[in-house]
Protein backbone atom coordinates (compact mmCIF):
# COMPACT_ATOMS: atom_id res chain seq x y z
CA UNK A 1 0.00 0.00 0.00
CA UNK A 2 2.64 2.58 0.83
CA UNK A 3 4.98 1.76 -1.80
CA UNK A 4 1.86 1.63 -4.29
CA UNK A 5 1.28 5.65 -2.59
CA UNK A 6 4.67 6.51 -3.28
CA UNK A 7 4.60 5.20 -7.12
CA UNK A 8 1.38 7.37 -7.52
CA UNK A 9 3.26 10.67 -6.25
CA UNK A 10 6.14 9.89 -8.02
CA UNK A 11 3.93 9.10 -11.33
CA UNK A 12 1.88 12.54 -10.85
CA UNK A 13 5.26 14.48 -10.77
CA UNK A 14 6.34 13.12 -13.64
CA UNK A 15 3.19 13.19 -15.34
CA UNK A 16 2.98 17.43 -14.27
CA UNK A 17 6.05 17.30 -16.75
CA UNK A 18 4.81 15.32 -19.54
CA UNK A 19 1.62 17.72 -18.74
CA UNK A 20 3.31 20.98 -19.31
CA UNK A 21 4.87 20.15 -22.70
CA UNK A 22 1.73 17.72 -24.06
CA UNK A 23 -0.36 21.17 -24.35
CA UNK A 24 2.22 22.34 -26.24
CA UNK A 25 1.63 19.92 -28.85
CA UNK A 26 -2.00 19.87 -28.73
CA UNK A 27 -2.50 23.86 -29.27
CA UNK A 28 -0.11 23.80 -31.84
CA UNK A 29 -1.70 20.79 -33.44
CA UNK A 30 -5.48 22.62 -32.72
CA UNK A 31 -4.62 25.68 -34.52
CA UNK A 32 -2.41 25.15 -37.35
CA UNK A 33 -3.27 21.39 -37.84
CA UNK A 34 0.49 20.07 -37.19
CA UNK A 35 2.58 17.76 -35.14
CA UNK A 36 5.25 20.22 -33.91
CA UNK A 37 8.17 17.56 -33.63
CA UNK A 38 10.75 19.96 -32.95
CA UNK A 39 9.07 20.40 -29.53
CA UNK A 40 10.87 17.88 -27.79
CA UNK A 41 13.71 19.95 -28.77
CA UNK A 42 12.14 22.89 -27.38
CA UNK A 43 11.79 21.90 -24.11
CA UNK A 44 15.81 20.78 -23.60
CA UNK A 45 16.48 24.15 -24.58
CA UNK A 46 14.04 25.18 -21.98
CA UNK A 47 16.23 22.72 -19.51
CA UNK A 48 19.80 23.90 -20.61
CA UNK A 49 18.83 27.79 -20.20
CA UNK A 50 17.41 26.29 -16.47
CA UNK A 51 20.37 24.90 -16.21
CA UNK A 52 22.77 27.83 -17.18
CA UNK A 53 20.63 30.13 -15.05
CA UNK A 54 21.04 28.27 -11.83
CA UNK A 55 25.03 28.35 -12.85
CA UNK A 56 24.82 31.99 -13.67
CA UNK A 57 22.72 32.69 -9.46
CA UNK A 58 25.03 31.21 -8.40
CA UNK A 59 27.65 33.53 -9.46
CA UNK A 60 25.42 36.21 -8.98
CA UNK A 61 25.45 35.01 -5.47
CA UNK A 62 21.91 34.72 -5.23
CA UNK A 63 21.68 32.16 -2.35
CA UNK A 64 18.26 32.34 -1.47
CA UNK A 65 16.63 29.81 -3.39
CA UNK A 66 13.19 30.43 -3.98
CA UNK A 67 13.83 33.97 -5.48
CA UNK A 68 17.12 32.28 -7.53
CA UNK A 69 14.13 29.46 -8.90
CA UNK A 70 11.48 31.96 -9.69
CA UNK A 71 14.26 34.43 -11.82
CA UNK A 72 15.77 31.35 -13.53
CA UNK A 73 12.11 30.60 -14.37
CA UNK A 74 11.20 33.74 -15.94
CA UNK A 75 14.21 33.73 -17.49
CA UNK A 76 14.10 30.28 -18.79
CA UNK A 77 10.23 30.57 -20.27
CA UNK A 78 11.52 34.00 -22.09
CA UNK A 79 14.52 32.66 -23.69
CA UNK A 80 12.82 29.54 -24.82
CA UNK A 81 9.47 31.33 -25.82
CA UNK A 82 12.38 33.41 -27.86
CA UNK A 83 13.21 30.36 -29.81
CA UNK A 84 9.71 28.49 -29.78
CA UNK A 85 8.59 31.84 -31.83
CA UNK A 86 11.55 32.01 -34.05
CA UNK A 87 11.06 28.19 -35.03
CA UNK A 88 7.67 29.06 -35.91
CA UNK A 89 8.85 32.50 -38.03
CA UNK A 90 11.76 30.18 -39.25
CA UNK A 91 10.95 27.06 -40.45
CA UNK A 92 6.92 26.79 -40.07
CA UNK A 93 5.29 30.03 -41.34
CA UNK A 94 6.81 30.32 -44.82
CA UNK A 95 5.48 27.09 -45.71
CA UNK A 96 1.75 27.93 -44.88
CA UNK A 97 -0.67 26.60 -47.71
CA UNK A 98 1.90 24.52 -48.51
CA UNK A 99 1.38 20.70 -48.89
CA UNK A 100 0.26 19.11 -44.74
CA UNK A 101 3.53 17.12 -44.81
CA UNK A 102 6.10 19.96 -45.82
CA UNK A 103 5.74 21.69 -42.22
CA UNK A 104 6.29 18.29 -40.66
CA UNK A 105 9.58 17.59 -42.34
CA UNK A 106 10.72 21.06 -41.47
CA UNK A 107 9.73 20.13 -37.95
CA UNK A 108 11.82 16.76 -38.08
CA UNK A 109 14.78 19.18 -39.53
CA UNK A 110 14.45 22.06 -36.72
CA UNK A 111 14.42 19.21 -34.59
CA UNK A 112 17.72 17.41 -35.62
CA UNK A 113 18.91 21.54 -35.98
CA UNK A 114 18.71 22.19 -32.41
CA UNK A 115 19.85 19.39 -31.12
CA UNK A 116 23.28 19.66 -32.88
CA UNK A 117 23.22 23.06 -31.95
CA UNK A 118 23.13 22.30 -28.30
CA UNK A 119 25.54 18.98 -28.43
CA UNK A 120 28.18 21.35 -29.86
CA UNK A 121 27.70 24.87 -28.16
CA UNK A 122 27.17 22.67 -25.03
CA UNK A 123 29.41 19.71 -25.11
CA UNK A 124 28.21 16.18 -25.58
CA UNK A 125 28.26 15.12 -22.20
CA UNK A 126 25.85 14.48 -20.09
CA UNK A 127 25.10 18.03 -17.04
CA UNK A 128 24.91 17.57 -14.00
CA UNK A 129 23.66 19.85 -11.27
CA UNK A 130 24.01 19.40 -7.29
CA UNK A 131 20.52 19.18 -5.89
CA UNK A 132 18.79 22.84 -5.37
CA UNK A 133 15.82 21.26 -3.57
CA UNK A 134 16.57 18.58 -0.58
CA UNK A 135 14.24 17.21 1.68
CA UNK A 136 10.57 16.44 2.05
CA UNK A 137 7.85 15.07 4.09
CA UNK A 138 7.20 11.99 5.43
CA UNK A 139 4.01 11.00 5.35
CA UNK A 140 3.71 7.31 6.59
CA UNK A 141 5.75 4.66 7.34
CA UNK A 142 4.87 0.43 6.43
CA UNK A 143 5.22 -1.99 9.35
CA UNK A 144 8.43 -3.13 7.12
CA UNK A 145 9.68 0.30 7.10
CA UNK A 146 9.23 1.74 4.10
CA UNK A 147 8.77 5.52 4.10
CA UNK A 148 6.55 7.31 1.87
CA UNK A 149 8.11 10.88 1.06
CA UNK A 150 6.79 13.73 -0.85
CA UNK A 151 10.10 15.90 -1.52
CA UNK A 152 9.66 19.57 -1.14
CA UNK A 153 10.88 19.41 -5.08
CA UNK A 154 7.93 16.89 -6.07
CA UNK A 155 5.56 19.15 -4.09
CA UNK A 156 7.34 22.20 -5.78
CA UNK A 157 6.33 20.47 -9.45
CA UNK A 158 2.86 19.66 -8.73
CA UNK A 159 1.66 22.70 -7.25
CA UNK A 160 3.79 25.14 -10.23
CA UNK A 161 1.85 22.88 -12.49
CA UNK A 162 -1.35 23.30 -10.83
CA UNK A 163 -1.02 27.21 -10.86
CA UNK A 164 0.17 27.20 -14.42
CA UNK A 165 -3.06 24.90 -15.48
CA UNK A 166 -4.87 27.78 -13.64
CA UNK A 167 -3.35 30.58 -14.95
CA UNK A 168 -3.45 29.34 -18.54
CA UNK A 169 -7.15 28.37 -18.21
CA UNK A 170 -7.64 31.83 -17.50
CA UNK A 171 -6.06 32.82 -20.39
CA UNK A 172 -7.48 30.55 -22.49
CA UNK A 173 -11.17 31.05 -21.70
CA UNK A 174 -11.19 34.52 -20.11
CA UNK A 175 -8.32 36.90 -22.60
CA UNK A 176 -8.45 38.72 -25.68
CA UNK A 177 -5.19 36.50 -26.87
CA UNK A 178 -7.50 33.49 -25.62
CA UNK A 179 -10.74 34.42 -27.54
CA UNK A 180 -8.56 34.82 -30.55
CA UNK A 181 -6.59 31.36 -30.32
CA UNK A 182 -9.78 30.07 -30.40
CA UNK A 183 -11.17 31.89 -32.74
CA UNK A 184 -8.49 30.91 -34.85
CA UNK A 185 -8.56 26.89 -33.82
CA UNK A 186 -12.21 26.56 -35.27
CA UNK A 187 -11.88 28.90 -38.41
CA UNK A 188 -9.22 30.59 -39.45
CA UNK A 189 -10.34 32.43 -42.85
CA UNK A 190 -13.36 33.60 -40.26
CA UNK A 191 -10.78 34.63 -37.58
CA UNK A 192 -9.11 37.02 -39.99
CA UNK A 193 -12.43 38.33 -41.70
CA UNK A 194 -13.66 39.89 -37.95
CA UNK A 195 -9.96 41.45 -37.59
CA UNK A 196 -8.00 38.85 -36.32
CA UNK A 197 -3.99 38.50 -36.81
CA UNK A 198 -3.98 34.91 -37.58
CA UNK A 199 -0.01 35.04 -38.01
CA UNK A 200 0.58 37.06 -34.79
CA UNK A 201 -2.00 34.76 -32.67
CA UNK A 202 0.14 31.60 -34.23
CA UNK A 203 3.04 32.69 -33.01
CA UNK A 204 1.54 33.76 -29.78
CA UNK A 205 0.27 30.22 -29.28
CA UNK A 206 3.96 28.89 -30.31
CA UNK A 207 5.37 31.34 -27.82
CA UNK A 208 2.94 29.92 -25.17
CA UNK A 209 3.98 26.00 -25.61
CA UNK A 210 7.54 27.22 -25.46
CA UNK A 211 6.96 28.78 -22.22
CA UNK A 212 5.65 25.99 -20.90
CA UNK A 213 7.56 23.65 -22.52
CA UNK A 214 10.39 25.80 -20.35
CA UNK A 215 9.07 25.40 -17.20
CA UNK A 216 9.26 21.24 -17.75
CA UNK A 217 12.82 21.75 -18.73
CA UNK A 218 13.39 23.23 -15.70
CA UNK A 219 11.58 20.88 -13.47
CA UNK A 220 13.34 17.66 -14.52
CA UNK A 221 16.80 19.68 -14.37
CA UNK A 222 16.08 19.39 -10.59
CA UNK A 223 14.22 16.46 -10.58
CA UNK A 224 16.68 14.50 -12.00
CA UNK A 225 20.04 16.68 -11.72
CA UNK A 226 21.53 15.69 -15.04
CA UNK A 227 20.31 16.56 -18.94
CA UNK A 228 21.97 15.82 -22.30
CA UNK A 229 21.46 17.47 -25.39
CA UNK A 230 19.44 14.35 -26.27
CA UNK A 231 16.13 14.49 -23.57
CA UNK A 232 14.28 16.48 -25.94
CA UNK A 233 13.61 13.52 -28.06
CA UNK A 234 12.53 10.86 -25.75
CA UNK A 235 10.55 13.30 -23.60
CA UNK A 236 9.03 15.35 -26.60
CA UNK A 237 7.40 11.59 -28.41
CA UNK A 238 6.00 10.85 -24.90
CA UNK A 239 4.42 14.10 -24.22
CA UNK A 240 3.05 13.58 -27.81
CA UNK A 241 1.61 10.16 -26.91
CA UNK A 242 0.08 12.08 -23.78
CA UNK A 243 -1.34 14.44 -26.17
CA UNK A 244 -2.86 11.59 -28.34
CA UNK A 245 -4.14 9.81 -25.15
CA UNK A 246 -6.18 12.93 -23.72
CA UNK A 247 -7.11 13.53 -27.58
CA UNK A 248 -4.82 16.02 -29.39
CA UNK A 249 -6.35 19.43 -29.84
CA UNK A 250 -7.70 19.44 -26.58
CA UNK A 251 -6.15 20.91 -23.57
CA UNK A 252 -7.83 19.01 -20.87
CA UNK A 253 -7.06 16.12 -22.16
CA UNK A 254 -3.28 17.13 -22.69
CA UNK A 255 -3.29 17.55 -18.94
CA UNK A 256 -4.94 14.08 -18.58
CA UNK A 257 -2.73 12.44 -20.54
CA UNK A 258 0.39 13.55 -19.21
CA UNK A 259 -0.71 13.05 -15.99
CA UNK A 260 -2.01 9.09 -17.19
CA UNK A 261 1.08 8.73 -19.29
CA UNK A 262 3.46 9.77 -15.89
CA UNK A 263 0.98 7.22 -13.47
CA UNK A 264 1.51 4.57 -16.37
CA UNK A 265 5.23 4.64 -16.53
CA UNK A 266 5.61 4.88 -12.75
CA UNK A 267 3.82 2.20 -11.75
CA UNK A 268 4.80 0.12 -14.39
CA UNK A 269 8.53 0.74 -13.60
CA UNK A 270 7.41 -0.42 -9.87
CA UNK A 271 5.82 -3.58 -10.46
CA UNK A 272 7.12 -4.63 -13.90
CA UNK A 273 10.56 -3.59 -15.25
CA UNK A 274 12.10 0.12 -15.24
CA UNK A 275 13.93 -1.14 -18.74
CA UNK A 276 10.35 -1.41 -20.48
CA UNK A 277 9.21 1.62 -18.96
CA UNK A 278 9.26 3.65 -22.65
CA UNK A 279 7.55 0.59 -24.16
CA UNK A 280 4.85 0.84 -21.88
CA UNK A 281 4.34 4.51 -22.58
CA UNK A 282 4.37 3.60 -26.70
CA UNK A 283 2.19 0.71 -26.50
CA UNK A 284 -0.51 3.02 -24.83
CA UNK A 285 0.37 5.11 -28.27
CA UNK A 286 -0.52 2.32 -30.34
CA UNK A 287 -3.40 1.03 -28.40
CA UNK A 288 -4.73 4.57 -28.62
CA UNK A 289 -4.38 5.41 -32.31
CA UNK A 290 -5.91 1.86 -32.99
CA UNK A 291 -8.98 1.82 -30.87
CA UNK A 292 -9.47 5.22 -30.07
CA UNK A 293 -7.64 7.97 -32.33
CA UNK A 294 -9.89 10.73 -31.31
CA UNK A 295 -8.46 10.23 -27.80
CA UNK A 296 -9.89 10.08 -24.48
CA UNK A 297 -11.47 13.61 -24.46
CA UNK A 298 -10.69 14.98 -28.21
CA UNK A 299 -13.34 15.35 -30.68
CA UNK A 300 -13.99 12.83 -33.70
CA UNK A 301 -12.65 14.21 -37.13
CA UNK A 302 -15.58 14.54 -38.68
CA UNK A 303 -17.59 17.74 -38.17
CA UNK A 304 -21.45 18.83 -39.09
CA UNK A 305 -20.92 21.68 -41.07
CA UNK B 1 -21.62 63.78 -57.08
CA UNK B 2 -19.93 62.67 -54.37
CA UNK B 3 -16.77 60.18 -54.64
CA UNK B 4 -18.42 56.21 -54.38
CA UNK B 5 -17.64 54.73 -51.02
CA UNK B 6 -16.12 51.64 -52.68
CA UNK B 7 -14.47 51.49 -55.74
CA UNK B 8 -13.13 48.01 -57.42
CA UNK B 9 -11.58 48.54 -60.57
CA UNK B 10 -10.42 45.95 -63.40
CA UNK B 11 -10.33 43.46 -60.09
CA UNK B 12 -8.90 40.22 -61.22
CA UNK B 13 -8.29 37.23 -58.99
CA UNK B 14 -7.30 33.27 -59.45
CA UNK B 15 -7.70 30.28 -56.75
CA UNK B 16 -4.47 28.30 -57.80
CA UNK B 17 -4.32 28.49 -61.23
CA UNK B 18 -8.27 29.40 -62.19
CA UNK B 19 -8.77 32.91 -62.79
CA UNK B 20 -12.33 33.34 -60.93
CA UNK B 21 -12.61 37.36 -61.66
CA UNK B 22 -11.13 38.73 -65.16
CA UNK B 23 -11.39 42.00 -64.53
CA UNK B 24 -14.69 43.77 -62.57
CA UNK B 25 -15.41 47.52 -61.91
CA UNK B 26 -18.10 47.82 -59.20
CA UNK B 27 -18.85 51.16 -57.47
CA UNK B 28 -21.21 51.76 -54.65
CA UNK B 29 -22.20 54.67 -52.59
CA UNK B 30 -22.52 55.32 -49.18
CA UNK B 31 -26.14 54.41 -48.17
CA UNK B 32 -26.83 52.15 -50.87
CA UNK B 33 -28.47 48.97 -51.13
CA UNK B 34 -26.22 47.60 -54.03
CA UNK B 35 -27.01 43.67 -54.99
CA UNK B 36 -24.42 41.03 -57.02
CA UNK B 37 -26.12 38.25 -58.93
CA UNK B 38 -24.69 35.76 -61.03
CA UNK B 39 -25.30 31.89 -61.52
CA UNK B 40 -23.02 29.82 -59.20
CA UNK B 41 -19.40 30.04 -60.35
CA UNK B 42 -19.58 33.31 -61.93
CA UNK B 43 -16.97 34.83 -59.06
CA UNK B 44 -19.51 36.48 -56.70
CA UNK B 45 -17.93 35.10 -53.74
CA UNK B 46 -14.31 35.36 -54.96
CA UNK B 47 -15.28 39.22 -55.49
CA UNK B 48 -16.28 39.93 -51.87
CA UNK B 49 -13.49 37.66 -50.32
CA UNK B 50 -10.85 38.88 -52.94
CA UNK B 51 -11.68 42.32 -51.54
CA UNK B 52 -10.79 41.56 -48.08
CA UNK B 53 -7.71 40.43 -49.29
CA UNK B 54 -8.62 36.44 -49.12
CA UNK B 55 -6.97 35.75 -52.01
CA UNK B 56 -5.31 38.79 -52.96
CA UNK B 57 -6.22 40.45 -56.31
CA UNK B 58 -3.79 39.74 -58.73
CA UNK B 59 -4.59 43.24 -60.50
CA UNK B 60 -7.19 45.86 -60.22
CA UNK B 61 -7.70 48.47 -57.11
CA UNK B 62 -9.97 48.22 -54.20
CA UNK B 63 -10.45 52.06 -52.87
CA UNK B 64 -12.32 52.33 -49.77
CA UNK B 65 -13.29 55.63 -48.19
CA UNK B 66 -10.60 56.96 -50.77
CA UNK B 67 -8.15 54.73 -49.32
CA UNK B 68 -6.30 52.15 -51.61
CA UNK B 69 -6.69 48.96 -49.60
CA UNK B 70 -5.55 46.39 -52.49
CA UNK B 71 -3.17 43.92 -51.30
CA UNK B 72 -3.49 44.91 -47.87
CA UNK B 73 -3.53 41.68 -45.08
CA UNK B 74 -7.28 40.98 -44.27
CA UNK B 75 -7.15 41.66 -40.46
CA UNK B 76 -6.46 45.56 -41.50
CA UNK B 77 -9.12 45.73 -44.30
CA UNK B 78 -11.60 44.39 -41.75
CA UNK B 79 -10.71 47.63 -39.00
CA UNK B 80 -11.38 49.67 -41.49
CA UNK B 81 -14.82 49.64 -40.81
CA UNK B 82 -15.21 46.63 -43.31
CA UNK B 83 -17.28 43.51 -42.23
CA UNK B 84 -18.58 40.22 -43.98
CA UNK B 85 -21.36 37.67 -43.46
CA UNK B 86 -19.62 35.14 -45.63
CA UNK B 87 -20.57 32.37 -47.83
CA UNK B 88 -22.07 29.24 -45.68
CA UNK B 89 -21.98 31.81 -42.69
CA UNK B 90 -18.79 30.35 -40.72
CA UNK B 91 -20.27 30.67 -37.26
CA UNK B 92 -17.50 29.79 -34.55
CA UNK B 93 -19.28 26.34 -34.07
CA UNK B 94 -17.53 25.36 -30.48
CA UNK B 95 -18.75 28.84 -29.52
CA UNK B 96 -21.81 29.93 -27.74
CA UNK B 97 -23.97 32.40 -29.66
CA UNK B 98 -22.85 35.50 -27.16
CA UNK B 99 -18.95 34.01 -27.84
CA UNK B 100 -19.44 34.68 -31.31
CA UNK B 101 -20.89 38.36 -30.84
CA UNK B 102 -18.10 39.21 -28.58
CA UNK B 103 -15.61 37.70 -31.25
CA UNK B 104 -17.39 40.59 -34.07
CA UNK B 105 -16.62 43.09 -31.56
CA UNK B 106 -12.84 42.39 -31.39
CA UNK B 107 -11.91 45.27 -33.64
CA UNK B 108 -13.96 47.90 -31.63
CA UNK B 109 -14.08 49.70 -28.06
CA UNK B 110 -15.21 47.41 -25.57
CA UNK B 111 -17.37 50.23 -24.16
CA UNK B 112 -19.60 49.82 -26.91
CA UNK B 113 -20.41 46.04 -26.75
CA UNK B 114 -23.17 46.25 -24.46
CA UNK B 115 -24.95 48.43 -26.27
CA UNK B 116 -24.43 46.48 -29.62
CA UNK B 117 -25.60 43.51 -28.36
CA UNK B 118 -28.78 44.95 -26.72
CA UNK B 119 -29.10 46.17 -30.87
CA UNK B 120 -28.45 42.85 -31.81
CA UNK B 121 -30.49 41.50 -29.74
CA UNK B 122 -33.58 43.64 -30.82
CA UNK B 123 -32.69 43.17 -34.27
CA UNK B 124 -32.65 39.20 -33.87
CA UNK B 125 -35.01 38.07 -30.67
CA UNK B 126 -34.14 34.58 -31.55
CA UNK B 127 -30.05 34.94 -30.83
CA UNK B 128 -31.18 36.63 -27.55
CA UNK B 129 -33.11 32.86 -26.47
CA UNK B 130 -30.17 31.03 -27.96
CA UNK B 131 -27.32 33.29 -26.01
CA UNK B 132 -26.09 30.44 -24.63
CA UNK B 133 -26.50 27.52 -26.84
CA UNK B 134 -23.34 26.69 -29.29
CA UNK B 135 -22.97 27.80 -32.97
CA UNK B 136 -22.59 24.64 -34.26
CA UNK B 137 -26.45 23.58 -32.76
CA UNK B 138 -28.59 26.47 -34.12
CA UNK B 139 -30.60 26.14 -37.19
CA UNK B 140 -29.47 27.02 -40.47
CA UNK B 141 -31.84 30.37 -40.37
CA UNK B 142 -30.60 30.78 -36.96
CA UNK B 143 -26.91 30.49 -38.06
CA UNK B 144 -26.92 33.08 -40.55
CA UNK B 145 -28.95 35.67 -38.39
CA UNK B 146 -25.92 35.32 -36.40
CA UNK B 147 -23.13 35.92 -39.00
CA UNK B 148 -24.84 39.39 -39.87
CA UNK B 149 -25.44 40.22 -36.39
CA UNK B 150 -21.94 39.49 -35.72
CA UNK B 151 -20.68 41.37 -38.87
CA UNK B 152 -22.34 44.14 -37.14
CA UNK B 153 -20.95 44.21 -33.78
CA UNK B 154 -18.05 45.60 -35.56
CA UNK B 155 -19.88 49.01 -36.48
CA UNK B 156 -18.83 48.91 -40.10
CA UNK B 157 -19.93 51.30 -42.26
CA UNK B 158 -19.93 48.72 -45.26
CA UNK B 159 -21.69 45.32 -44.91
CA UNK B 160 -20.89 42.79 -46.96
CA UNK B 161 -23.07 39.56 -47.09
CA UNK B 162 -22.88 36.28 -49.30
CA UNK B 163 -25.97 34.72 -50.17
CA UNK B 164 -28.30 34.93 -46.91
CA UNK B 165 -30.54 33.51 -48.31
CA UNK B 166 -28.72 29.99 -49.21
CA UNK B 167 -30.58 27.07 -47.95
CA UNK B 168 -33.56 28.83 -45.81
CA UNK B 169 -37.31 28.40 -45.42
CA UNK B 170 -39.03 31.28 -47.69
CA UNK B 171 -40.45 32.87 -44.33
CA UNK B 172 -36.77 33.09 -43.01
CA UNK B 173 -35.21 34.58 -45.78
CA UNK B 174 -38.37 37.29 -45.76
CA UNK B 175 -37.53 37.81 -42.36
CA UNK B 176 -33.74 38.64 -42.55
CA UNK B 177 -33.93 40.43 -46.00
CA UNK B 178 -36.62 42.84 -43.90
CA UNK B 179 -33.74 43.14 -41.28
CA UNK B 180 -31.78 44.35 -43.87
CA UNK B 181 -33.59 46.88 -45.37
CA UNK B 182 -34.02 47.91 -42.18
CA UNK B 183 -30.44 48.63 -40.78
CA UNK B 184 -30.05 50.35 -44.03
CA UNK B 185 -33.12 52.63 -43.88
CA UNK B 186 -33.22 53.43 -40.15
CA UNK B 187 -28.62 53.23 -39.64
CA UNK B 188 -27.83 54.38 -43.11
CA UNK B 189 -25.87 51.24 -43.13
CA UNK B 190 -24.42 50.52 -46.68
CA UNK B 191 -24.47 47.29 -48.04
CA UNK B 192 -23.05 44.80 -50.93
CA UNK B 193 -25.35 41.81 -51.02
CA UNK B 194 -24.29 38.65 -53.21
CA UNK B 195 -27.52 36.64 -53.96
CA UNK B 196 -28.27 34.34 -56.63
CA UNK B 197 -31.94 34.69 -55.34
CA UNK B 198 -32.29 37.20 -58.03
CA UNK B 199 -35.82 38.42 -57.30
CA UNK B 200 -35.46 39.08 -54.44
CA UNK B 201 -32.13 40.57 -54.16
CA UNK B 202 -33.27 42.96 -56.97
CA UNK B 203 -36.29 43.69 -54.93
CA UNK B 204 -34.33 45.01 -51.74
CA UNK B 205 -31.65 46.90 -53.81
CA UNK B 206 -31.17 50.08 -54.76
CA UNK B 207 -28.67 48.94 -57.95
CA UNK B 208 -27.42 45.76 -59.14
CA UNK B 209 -24.57 44.26 -61.16
CA UNK B 210 -24.97 40.80 -62.94
CA UNK B 211 -21.60 38.89 -62.52
CA UNK B 212 -20.80 36.09 -65.39
CA UNK B 213 -17.74 34.32 -66.09
CA UNK B 214 -15.50 36.55 -63.82
CA UNK B 215 -16.62 39.80 -65.55
CA UNK B 216 -19.59 42.38 -64.79
CA UNK B 217 -22.31 41.69 -67.53
CA UNK B 218 -24.60 44.31 -66.87
CA UNK B 219 -25.58 46.68 -64.01
CA UNK B 220 -28.29 49.28 -63.55
CA UNK B 221 -30.75 50.19 -61.04
CA UNK B 222 -32.80 47.36 -59.67
CA UNK B 223 -35.66 48.45 -61.33
CA UNK B 224 -33.98 48.62 -65.09
CA UNK B 225 -32.90 44.74 -64.33
CA UNK B 226 -36.20 43.83 -63.33
CA UNK B 227 -37.58 44.34 -66.26
CA UNK B 228 -34.39 43.40 -68.95
CA UNK B 229 -35.66 40.75 -70.67
CA UNK B 230 -31.82 38.77 -70.81
CA UNK B 231 -32.07 39.17 -66.68
CA UNK B 232 -35.36 37.61 -66.85
CA UNK B 233 -34.75 34.72 -68.59
CA UNK B 234 -31.31 33.79 -67.04
CA UNK B 235 -31.75 34.65 -63.61
CA UNK B 236 -35.70 35.37 -62.48
CA UNK B 237 -37.61 32.79 -64.41
CA UNK B 238 -38.27 29.53 -62.72
CA UNK B 239 -40.33 30.59 -60.10
CA UNK B 240 -38.32 32.38 -57.30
Amino acid sequence: MEYLVQQVINGVTLGSVYALIAIGYTMVYGIIGMINFAHGEVYMIGAFTSLIGIIVMGLLGVTWVPLALFMVLLASMAITALYGWSVERVAYRPLRGSFRLAPLISAIGVSIFLQNYVQISQGARPKPIPPVIRGGFELMTSSSGFTVTLSYLQLFIIVLTIVLMVGFTYLITQTSLGRAQRACEQDRTMASLIGIDVDRTISMTFVMGAALAAVAGMMVTLYYGVIDFYIGFLAGIKAFTAAVLGGIGSLPGAVLGGLLIGLIEALWSAYFSVEYKDVAAFTILVLVLLFRPSGLLGRPEIEKV
Amino acid sequence: MTAPMLKIEGLRASYGAIEALKGVDVEIHEGEIVTLIGANGAGKSTLLMSMCGKPKPSAGRVIFEGRDITGMTTHHIMRLGIAQSPEGRRIFPRMTVLENLRMGAVVTDPAHFDQDLERAFTMFPRLKERQNQRGGTLSGGEQQMLAIARALMSRPRLLLLDEPSLGLAPIIVRQIFQVIREINAEQGMTVFLVEQNAFHALKLAHRAYVLAGGKVQMSGTSAELLGNEEVRAAYLEGGH
